[in-house]
């Protein structure tokens, strides 16, 4: 239920975005979602990927400050009031979103949302109270 | 008892203990002075610009009755050797001399340096007891990658390893490849280099599947740049081995004017072959022990180009009191900064070593940095740009906006002026193979 996001640190120039998109695809590793944080001069990406272990160790390698963080993955219905129903559960809880991103690729009807918080557990609990279905991390990316 | 005579060509094996860093003081005092006394004759009598420096004093070299009578005497700085370039300070004739050397200027012409015979057995002795001090001793492997040529690092350095005995692998500068490949396969022991080459060493040692702790490297002996105890650190939390700093400058003689012992606690300076002196480089007057001004080295065996009153530009001071490890030669505090690495900035006096001071108090340990100096419409505007690691990296653009704005709120704290603070990608900053590039000033002025 707790997913690994890593976290890169980016000058906002040409081409700094796709020297680690293309260090993962050289190691065959596929992004399988993510969001790119802005400011003036420098972004921040953060990934998802299946094997976050051996993307951290060849992102490293390359040279990349590489940060690790637990996020959380939940599935929402594709429609209207999805995302306004879960937001009502967290706030319920007193549970502030850090940040948000989503998609729905792949999944019919349905769409993943990655939410990170200050406090993970706290807010796991409070959305599964509130019957929000959260993901297993085997779920979303496939195998063990 | 049968004793074993040495093979024809053996080396006399190097005797710490009985090494002049042990002299009790008042002996040691009377070594000086004599020899002193000779080095200024023999300039006297040699080097025309010394002779009318002295006559225009009124002073002569038998005014040398004590080493407090060192201060009648004038100062030799930098640009007196570049005035004379290239022999002009000789005090050997050229059928003596057999070794030369010269620095990279940067700027106009470089500055040469001389040896003879006699001179290059000093500069190994100084450098056997550098390398004594630092803990290498015979057996070590060396692999010395302090630039070979006409800088006097690599060579200096390889003859002090072999004279102590140790086998001396004489890699040079650069070629980070052949780098690794040698200390992974050919047991070294101890390493010379610049520290912040060391440093780059460190951070490309994954690539090469290097596990410091498998490694049988024990020492690393760095020079020739300005270095902090934080980069210490963080050398010996990465490496696991002992980082000890050494001092040396072409003109006194080069790498082995002095070094730490294993207190890691200011350099012994060879004192029986280099006096030092503090004073305060606005005066020119000397100051007492303990205070801390710019550092004036006079040779005292010195035969090809004896240095009278040498100013290093080098801020320091002399360590008062005697060292645990029982040397009897003076220590100086390590030394952070040069007079001439300081930099004006709107009027202000800025030495790089504040600025790693700042940067050091926000994230704890001494990032990559480079500042940066331009002019705009008539304003000078400086900018520090900083790599950032992975202990600082945050998740979010306002975490990270956030430690620009520390880091430039510590950085006006210490300067006192507002400086931009621009946060990179790391290993984007150049690093030099040799000495790091701390400063880059593109005014024109």
């Amino acid at each position: 239920m707790r997913l690994k996001q890593l976290s890169l640190f980016l000058e906002n120039q040409p081409a700094h975005l796709r020297h680690p998109c293309r260090i993962l695809a050289d190691a065959g590793i596929n992004i399988r979602t993510l969001s790119l944080a802005d400011a003036e001069q420098f972004g921040i990406l953060r990934l998802i990927v299946a094997d976050w272990q051996r993307a951290q160790a060849v992102l490293e390698e390359a040279g990349c400050a590489v940060r690790v963080d637990e996020v959380v993955a939940l599935e929402v219905d594709d429609e209207r009031g999805g995302l306004a129903e879960v937001l009502a559960v967290l706030e319920g809880g007193g549970h502030n979103v850090e940040y948000i991103y989503a998609f729905t690729a792949g999944r019919s009807g349905r769409a993943v949302l990655i939410m990170r918080f200050r406090d993970t557990d706290a807010a796991i609990a409070t959305l599964r109270v509130g019957g929000v279905r959260v993901l297993e991390a085997a779920e979303l990316l496939g195998g063990g | 008892m049968v004793e074993q005579a040495a093979p024809a060509g053996a080396r006399q094996p190097f005797q710490l203990s009985s090494a002049p860093d042990f002299l009790p003081e008042a002996q040691l005092r009377t070594l000086q002075l004599e020899r002193l006394q000779a080095t200024v004759a023999r300039a006297y009598e040699r080097v025309s610009l010394f002779r009318e420096r002295c006559q225009q004093r009124g002073v002569t070299p038998a005014d040398i009755r004590s080493l407090a009578d060192l201060r009648a005497l004038p100062f030799t700085v930098k640009t007196d050797l570049r005035d004379t370039y290239p022999f002009g300070l000789f005090a050997s004739p050229k059928a003596d001399v057999v070794r030369l050397h010269a620095s990279s200027g940067t700027t106009g012409k470089p500055i040469v340096v001389a040896y003879t015979e006699s001179d290059l057995a000093i500069w190994s002795e100084v450098m056997t007891r550098t390398l004594a001090a630092c803990g290498l001793h015979a057996g070590d492997t060396v692999q010395n990658a302090f630039g070979y040529g006409l800088f006097t690092g690599g060579l200096g350095a390889h003859y002090g390893a072999e004279r102590l005995g140790a086998t001396v692998i004489p890699t040079s500068g650069g070629n980070t490849e052949r780098q690794m490949m040698v200390m992974k396969d050919f047991g070294v022991t101890a390493l010379c280099a610049t520290p912040s080459y060391f440093l780059h060493l460190l951070e490309r040692a994954g690539e090469h599947g290097i596990d410091w702790s498998e490694l049988p490297l024990r020492v690393g002996v760095f020079g020739a740049e300005p270095w902090t105890e934080a980069m210490r650190q963080r050398i010996e939390q990465l490496s696991g081995i002992r980082a000890y700093d050494i001092y040396g400058l072409s003109e006194i003689i080069g790498p082995g004017v002095g070094s730490e012992c294993s207190a890691q606690h200011g350099l012994h300076l060879f004192e029986d072959h280099f006096y030092p002196e503090i004073i305060d480089p606005e005066t020119g007057e000397p100051l007492p022990d303990g205070q801390e001004g710019e550092l004036v080295l006079t040779t005292l065996t010195k035969q090809a180009m004896p240095m009278i009153r040498y100013r290093t530009r080098d801020i320091t001071s002399i360590i008062p009191e005697p060292c645990p490890c029982g040397r009897t030669v003076r220590r100086i505090e390590r030394i952070g900064r040069r007079s001439d690495d300081m930099f004006i900035i709107r009027g202000i006096n800025v030495f790089p070593s504040q600025v790693e001071a700042a940067l050091l108090a926000v994230e704890g340990t001494l990032p990559h940095y480079q500042i940066t100096l331009t002019r705009e419409h008539g304003l000078d505007r400086m900018e520090v740009a900083v790599e950032v690691t992975p202990e600082v990296l945050s998740d979010t653009v306002g975490g990270m906006a956030g430690l620009q704005q520390r880091l430039a709120e510590s950085l006006a704290h210490v300067i006192g002026v507002r400086i931009g603070v621009r946060l990179v990608e790391p290993r984007t900053l150049p690093r030099s193979e040799g000495k790091a590039q701390r400063v880059v000033d593109q005014r024109d002025v």
